[in-house]
C-alpha cells in the first residue's frame, strides 16, 4: 500500500517537450515510473523519449489511460493546465510549477471543488512512493522503502528528512511535497489524513514552516483522529516578521503563524516536535521502537 | 512588491475609489507649487505633508505634518525630504525620505462628526478566497485592535464564482454604523476598492484610515498596496512603479544575480539550496549558539559562478564571523558544488572567516574529498548535526 501514486499509476507529463519536462520525465522513467506519454499542445502525434505526445490531456486519458499528471508548464499557463487535467478526468494532478499568480489559484481551487481529483502543489517537489513511482523532481535514491510517511511544504528539507529516516534504519511509504504557495491543492491536514488511513504507514513526519495555519489545523485533527506517532518540525524559528522567506507562502503575518506558536500548538496536540532539523530522523526512530 | 502611498492612491483613483487628493514633490519648491495647484483643484486651505517611504507608522516618526501656510509647506517639506525617518516598522537607522506627498486637508469641520475606519483586502489562506477585513476602530494599529477589542473587527469573504455582492457591501456599511449619504458612499467605496484589488492582482490593500468626512464623503486617507510579485508580468505599468531605493541594496544585487536573499542581523552567513532547508539552516545556526546573518537560497543550479556571487554578497556584511554552506544535492551533484566552492574561494582570494561546507546527497563522499584535499581553510561535513557542531566550534 501507499498513497496517491504507486506502480499502477499511469503518468503523463504536461509540458513534456520543454527542457524541465524533458529532463524530469527522463529521470522518472529511469526510476521506473510508468510514464505513458505527455502533452504539448500543437505537438500531438510526435514521439518524445519514446513516448507519445498528445495535444490535449483528454487525448492522453482516452488513448493511453493516463490517471496521474505532472505539470511543468510555465507559471502563466499552469492554472489552465491544472484545470485541463481535472476536466479530462485525471485523478492525481501534481503541479511542480513555481510562481503562479494567487488570483489564478483562487480560480483553480474553485474550479476543482466539484471535480473528483486531488491536486498536489503547486510549487512543490512532487510525490514519491519508493520502489514504485516517483512523480516529482526529488532525487529518487534518497528515498528507501519502509513504513514512514512524510508530508512537507519544502523540497530539499523533505530530502533531508528522508535521508535521516533512512540513516536511522527506517524507510518511507510515500513522501508528499505539498508545496510552499499560499494556496495549494492539498493541505497539511489532508495529506496527513491520507497517510493516517494507509495501513502500511506506521509513523508520520510533518514538516511545516512559518506562515498560514495549516500545521495548526493538521495538529488539531491529529489530536482528535490520530492513530500513529507523528514527528513535527517547523522551519523558520529565526525568520523575521513581514518578510517572505523564499516560498511565497512563508511569511509571518501575525502572532499565530510564527514557528514558535506553531511548535507550541503541535506539542499541545501530542506531536513530538523536533527543535533541530538534525534530529527529525532520530526522533522518528525512537518512536518506532 | 510594495508601492508608495501616492502611487497606490493614483491606482485606486483609476478604479473609482475616492481618495484624499495629493501631488508628489521631490523638493521644497515643488512642494509649494503642488500646494498651490492642489488648492486650485480642491479648494483646500491647509495641506498635509507626508513622507513617501515603504513603512507604516510614519506619523509617529515625524513624517506626516500639517501645514497651515505655504511657508510651512516649504519649511516642513525641507525638514522631511532628506531625513532618515525612523518608525516602528523601520530599522533604528530609519529610511531616507526622497519625496513627499502634498495632500489636501480632509479633516475640515462641518455638519456631521468625522469618523475613521479600518479596511483591508487580503487572501484568507484557510479558505483560498479573498476577504475584506474592516473595523470601526480606524487610524490605529490594527494588531492592537485585534488584541484589545477583537469583536470590533469584521470579515466579509468573497465567493470567486460570483464576486462581491451588494448585500455584502451593505453589511459592511451597516456594521460601520453608517446611514444616509455616507452609507451609499461606503457601498460605492467598497465595490470600487474590491474591483481595484482584483484588477491589479494585489496581494494586500490596507486603507487606514478610511475617513467619513464632515460632509459625509468616504475617502481613503492612507493606502498601503502590496502587489503579487508572481503576477507582475501582466501589469507592466505597475511593475514600473518599483522603487529600488526603498529596498536593501544587497538584496537588490542578489536578486539580479538570481539569488533569493534576505539580510538579517546575525553573525553567521549561510548559503543553502531550497527555501525550507534555508530556513532550517538558519534555525540550526541559532541552536549552535550563533545568529543567522541572512537567508539565502541559491536555487537548483549551485554552480561555481553562483556560489562565488553568493560568497561575495554574504561577505559584504562585516558582522559575519563564519559561513555555513548547506547543500542537499539531488539533481545537482555535490562534487560539482564542492568544486564550485573551491574555485570561488580561490577567485575571491583569502576569505577572512571560517567556512563550513556541508554537502549531502548525490556524490557527497567525493565532494567531501574535494574539500578536504583542497588545502583551503574549509571545514567539511556530511551530516547536518556535524555541520551544526562545527559552527558551534568556530564560534568558540
Amino acid at each position: 500500500m501507499s498513497v496517491l501514486v504507486n506502480k499502477d499509476s499511469k503518468v503523463i507529463v504536461q509540458g513534456f517537450t520543454g527542457s524541465e519536462g524533458t529532463f524530469h520525465a527522463g529521470q522518472m522513467i529511469e526510476y521506473g515510473t510508468d510514464v505513458v506519454g505527455g502533452v504539448t499542445p500543437g505537438k500531438g502525434g510526435q514521439t518524445h523519449l519514446d513516448r507519445p505526445v498528445f495535444n490535449t490531456v483528454s487525448d492522453a486519458v482516452t488513448k493511453v489511460g493516463a490517471n496521474v499528471s505532472i505539470i511543468f508548464v510555465p507559471p502563466a499557463f499552469a492554472a489552465d493546465a491544472i484545470m485541463e487535467a481535472a476536466e479530462a478526468g485525471i485523478k492525481v494532478i501534481i503541479c511542480i510549477t513555481e510562481g503562479i499568480p494567487t488570483k489564478d489559484m483562487i480560480m483553480v481551487k474553485e474550479y476543482l471543488t466539484d471535480k473528483a481529483c486531488t491536486l498536489i502543489g503547486p510549487n512543490c517537489p512532487g510525490v514519491i512512493t519508493p520502489g514504485e513511482a516517483k512523480v516529482g523532481i526529488m532525487p529518487g535514491f534518497v528515498f528507501k522503502e519502509g513504513n514512514i510517511g512524510i508530508v512537507s511544504k519544502s523540497g530539499t528539507l523533505t530530502y533531508e528528512a528522508a535521508d535521516q529516516v533512512v540513516k536511522a534504519g527506517l524507510g518511507i511509504t510515500t513522501a508528499i511535497g505539498i508545496g510552499g504557495d499560499p494556496i495549494i491543492g492539498t493541505n497539511t491536514k489532508q495529506a496527513v489524513e491520507l497517510l493516517m488511513n494507509d495501513p502500511e504507514t506506521k509513523g508520520i513526519i510533518m514538516i511545516g514552516e512559518i506562515g498560514g495555519s495549516m500545521e495548526a489545523d493538521a495538529a488539531h485533527w491529529i489530536k482528535e483522529h490520530g492513530t500513529k506517532p507523528v514527528v513535527g518540525f517547523i522551519a523558520g524559528q529565526t525568520a523575521p516578521a513581514g518578510r517572505t522567506m523564499g516560498h511565497a507562502g512563508a511569511i509571518v503575518g501575525g502572532a499565530d503563524d510564527t514557528a514558535a506558536a506553531k511548535m507550541e500548538i503541535l506539542r499541545v496536540c501530542g506531536i513530538t516536535v523536533a527543535d533541530s532539523p538534525a534530529e527529525i530522523g532520530k526522533l522518528m526512530a525512537d518512536l518506532m521502537k | 512588491m510594495n508601492i508608495h502611498e501616492y502611487q497606490a492612491k493614483e491606482t485606486l483613483k483609476g478604479f473609482g475609489v475616492a481618495i484624499q487628493e495629493g501631488i508628489v514633490a521631490q523638493t521644497p519648491d515643488e512642494a509649494v507649487e503642488a500646494a498651490k495647484k492642489l488648492t486650485e483643484q480642491t479648494g483646500t486651505e491647509w495641506w498635509v505633508i507626508k513622507a513617501q517611504v515603504h513603512a507604516g507608522g510614519r506619523g509617529k516618526g515625524g513624517g506626516v505634518k500639517l501645514a497651515k501656510s505655504l511657508e510651512e509647506v516649504r519649511s516642513i517639506s525641507n525638514d522631511i525630504i532628506g531625513m532618515d525617518l525612523v518608525t516602528p516598522q523601520t530599522s533604528a537607522e530609519g529610511k531616507r525620505v526622497h519625496q513627499v506627498l502634498v495632500a489636501q486637508d480632509v479633516y475640515y469641520p462641518g455638519e456631521s462628526e468625522l469618523e475613521e475606519f479600518y479596511m483591508s483586502v487580503l487572501l484568507n489562506r484557510s479558505t483560498g478566497r479573498n476577504m475584506i477585513m474592516y473595523s470601526t476602530e480606524g487610524g490605529m494599529d490594527i494588531e492592537a485592535v485585534a488584541e484589545a477589542t477583537p469583536h470590533l473587527i469584521f470579515h466579509e469573504e468573497i465567493d470567486p464564482k460570483v464576486g462581491l455582492q451588494g448585500f455584502q457591501a451593505r453589511k459592511i456599511a451597516f456594521n460601520l454604523g453608517l446611514s444616509g449619504m455616507a452609507f451609499k458612499q461606503m457601498t460605492k467605496f467598497v465595490f470600487a476598492l474590491y474591483k481595484a484589488y482584483e484588477s491589479i492582482d494585489a496581494a494586500l490593500f490596507e486603507i487606514n484610515p478610511v475617513l467619513k468626512t464632515s460632509d459625509d464623503k468616504i475617502i481613503a486617507v492612507d493606502s498601503k498596496v502590496t502587489l503579487d510579485g508572481n503576477a507582475l508580468y501582466r501589469h507592466k505599468d505597475l511593475a514600473a512603479m518599483r522603487d529600488v531605493r526603498e529596498e536593501d541594496a544587497t538584496e537588490v544585487e542578489a536578486g539580479e544575480a538570481g539569488l533569493n536573499f534576505v539580510n538579517l542581523d546575525g553573525n553567521v552567513g549561510c548559503m543553502v539550496n531550497g527555501a525550507g532547508l534555508a530556513m532550517a539552516t538558519m534555525d540550526i545556526i541559532k541552536l549552535s549558539g550563533g545568529n543567522p546573518a541572512n537567508f539565502l537560497d541559491v536555487g537548483g543550479t549551485a554552480n561555481a559562478e553562483r556560489v562565488e556571487k553568493a560568497f561575495r554578497i554574504i561577505l559584504k556584511d562585516k558582522n559575519v564571523k563564519a559561513i555555513l554552506v548547506n547543500i542537499f544535492g539531488g539533481i545537482v551533484r555535490c562534487d560539482r558544488v564542492a568544486q564550485g566552492v573551491v574555485d570561488a574561494y580561490k577567485n575571491i582570494g583569502e576569505i577572512p572567516v571560517p567556512i563550513i561546507v556541508r554537502l549531502q546527497g548525490t556524490n557527497a563522499v567525493e565532494a567531501k574529498q574535494i574539500i578536504d584535499e583542497s588545502g583551503l581553510k574549509v571545514h567539511s561535513a556530511i551530516l547536518l548535526q556535524e555541520a551544526a557542531d562545527k559552527v558551534a566550534e568556530v564560534l568558540g
